[in-house]
């Protein structure tokens, strides 16, 4: 893992590592590595037909992986989208838990019910999210009301979302109404450039997601969204900001988006080679993996046996969900409503 | 026991709800210094606050879309859309967040969520404030949608819903506003959702409407009654879930049903009704199912001429039961 050339030298960044342990910069590295390889995983399974969906969040890893490290478990609240498997493991969620979404085991955190990558915990302080985009935004901004008007000071609601997402009525109506009431919130906008096939261009004219923030009268943050210790400052900044009464704060990370939108895609129809090949210079992953080697947080050898870990407990962890049960055909029935309920059949 | 009107009966309720449990909270549009356009909460946010009587900004979309969070929280928010109308800018979050929350989540999180609104013609509000809204949402497993008609049911099914641990979609019908008193008693009290009312027994058809209708309803069994004619009145106060107890029961002793609701007949709360009765007490039957509903129009228009031509009257209930009565 060590580096090649001086012109990759070159791009290494002064390393700023904003007060991250190395035992924390370390947990964000297996956050990455986790991701990516629980990702493929489902990618793979889908190709070898023994699960029908899977998405991808590749080119996510840094933000992510910034993200969870500026989240409190255990008193934030994280709403997240779709595409945040990084978010949602970094703040504590499982490759036994992703498997079991993945094959759709009566041991998914929903009981087998949604897509992949729509878990929900409170003990992880983790929302329950349909697909339906920027819906989840006002959900967020109703939990930071909930804990403003509870005066808990020291909590904070992060809520994520694609660049597509703030195209959505719901997205405004969200950060417009977090700005009035000055609610604990921060809108993280990972900005991939893409949804599905429409690209940034015709998604929005100004193309800088951030300096909306002015015209809702809060601060706007942009942040190299391949850069895992910078997002993890504008984050835990923002939060900081957020939890101390300070009010919301709009951060965009750009970042891009390197495989199609789920295995149901194909962004060879709309998107070219030489784009996907000339932003993959640019991935986070071993970027990350060449900082903490050249600045002496991990050997070359210790990654090595992190991704060999990580591996290994993706294999096991999908060798146990797949020997799982489906759920039942009964539990189509179940928590309807609280009560009792017989459906009508 | 007091005498109030539908408007004064969900005032008082709401008033209690907020002063009982410090979870309760009102957010909608005009609901702060305003007190709501039809005054229901006047002066709820000097003694409550701003921070519990929540002047949202015009987007109903997120009038619910925060309410849904804060219920997810533990709150127990009560959502105002200023008129049933102006609903559509919240339907996924009716439909598609709230209604699901419990059941996506495998009951990790709930929304124990009221959204109160007035639909509802007859008063002159034209296409955008006489909607009746409730069969674009009876289709939604997760949802409960009540329509009281009378003040002591406001109340109580009002608490009942507060108190319920999923969402509900409360329809306060705009003209029983002022128009209905009743005696409302004192105290907490709660009304279960899914129970319909028999409002008049009689042994010659059944009737079954909800809302307004059920007071125009009501007046035609009594006018048949003067005539000797014995018709037996069912409010369902709550669309769903839906007491189909009680309108089987009644439909196999009188064996004739009319359904009438304000609402268009396509695809109206009736169809369920009929559908339901047929697939289940055909053979009881000795006449066919009828619906006396709104014609299959947009809506009413601001002329009173259409607007009298969309909605129907006792005159007309009482020519249907006739009929049927006869048949």
């Amino acid at each position: 893992m060590a580096t090649k050339s001086s012109a990759s030298a070159k791009h290494v960044p002064a390393f700023e590592r904003h007060g991250l342990s190395d035992e924390q910069l370390v947990s964000m590295l297996r956050t990455m590595l986790m991701q990516r390889t629980l990702e493929s995983r489902g990618f793979q399974l889908n190709r070898q037909g023994k699960i029908p969906f899977a998405s991808a969040s590749e080119g996510h890893e840094a933000v992510q992986a910034g993200a969870a490290m500026a989240f409190h478990r255990g008193s934030d609240i994280l709403v997240p989208y779709y595409r945040d498997l990084g978010l949602d493991l970094g703040i504590g969620l499982s490759a036994d838990e992703v498997l079991l979404s993945l094959f759709a085991r009566a041991g998914d955190l929903s009981g087998g019910r949604q897509f992949p990558h729509h878990y929900a915990s409170r003990e992880l302080g983790l929302h329950s999210i349909s697909s339906v985009i920027a819906a989840q935004l006002p959900h967020a901004a109703g939990a930071a009301y909930a804990i403003k008007l509870r005066k808990q000071t020291g909590r904070a609601v992060l809520v994520t979302f694609g660049d597509g997402a703030t195209s959505e009525g719901e997205w405004h109506e969200s950060l417009n109404f977090a700005a009035i009431h000055a609610l604990p919130i921060v809108f993280l906008c990972e900005n991939n450039e893409w949804a599905i096939s429409t690209p940034l261009s015709k998604q929005m004219a100004q193309p800088d997601v951030h300096k909306r923030a002015a015209g809702y009268g809060m601060p706007g943050v942009a942040v190299d969204g391949m850069n895992p210790v910078a997002c993890y400052k504008a984050v835990a900044d923002a939060m900081e900001r957020a939890r101390s009464g300070g009010g919301p704060t709009l951060v965009e990370a750009k970042c891009y988006r390197f495989l199609s939108h789920t295995t149901d895609d194909d962004d060879r129809t709309y998107r070219s080679r030489e784009e996907v090949d000339e932003r993959r210079k640019n991935d986070p992953v071993p970027a990350f993996e060449r900082l903490l080697i050249e600045n002496g947080v991990l050997t070359a050898d210790a990654v090595a046996e992190l991704k060999r870990e990580i591996l290994t407990e993706t294999n096991e962890a999908t060798d146990r969900a797949e020997a799982m049960p489906y759920p039942l055909p009964r539990d189509l029935y179940s928590k309807v409503y609280a009560d009792t309920y017989e459906p009508w059949r | 026991m007091a005498v109030m009107n539908n408007v004064e009966a969900v005032r008082a309720t709401l008033y209690d709800a907020l002063k009982n449990d410090d979870r309760t909270l009102i957010l909608g549009e005009d609901v702060g210094a305003r007190g709501n356009v039809f005054l229901i909460t006047k002066d709820f946010v000097n003694e409550f606050g701003p921070e519990r009587v929540i002047d949202t900004p015009i987007a109903e979309a997120s009038i619910v879309g925060i309410a849904v969070g804060m219920a997810m929280e533990g709150l127990r928010p009560i959502a105002e859309i200023q008129f049933a109308d102006f609903i559509y800018p919240a339907f996924n979050q009716i439909v598609g967040e709230a209604a699901k929350t419990r059941y996506r989540s495998n009951g990790e999180y709930t929304c124990p969520l009221v959204i109160r609104t007035p639909y509802g013609g007859g008063v002159r509000g034209a296409l955008s404030h006489s909607v009746s809204i409730e069969a674009l949402f009876y289709h939604v497993p997760g949802l409960k949608i009540v329509a009281p008609a009378f003040p002591a049911d406001v109340k109580g099914l009002l608490n009942a819903s507060i108190d319920d641990p999923d969402p509900v979609l409360f329809l306060e019908h705009k003209k029983t506003y002022r128009l209905i008193k009743g005696e409302v008693p004192d105290g907490h009290y709660t009304i279960p959702l899914g129970k319909a009312n028999v409002l008049k027994e009689g042994s010659a058809l059944t009737v079954v409407s909800y809302g307004l209708y059920v007071h125009w309803a009501l007046e035609a069994a009594q006018k048949l009654q003067e005539e000797g004619l014995s018709v037996e009145v069912i409010d369902l106060r709550s669309i769903r879930p839906m007491d189909k107890a009680t309108i089987l029961e009644s439909v196999r002793k009188t064996r004739k049903l009319l359904i009438v609701h304000e609402d268009n007949k396509f695809g109206g709360i009736g169809a369920e009704i009929s559908a339901m009765v047929a697939e289940e007490a055909l053979f009881d039957l000795d006449a066919p199912i009828r619906r006396l509903c709104a014609p299959d129009v947009p809506a009413m228009g601001y002329a009173l001429p259409l607007e009298e031509e969309y909605m129907s009257s006792p005159a007309e209930m009482a020519d249907a039961m006739r009929e049927m009565v006869r048949f």
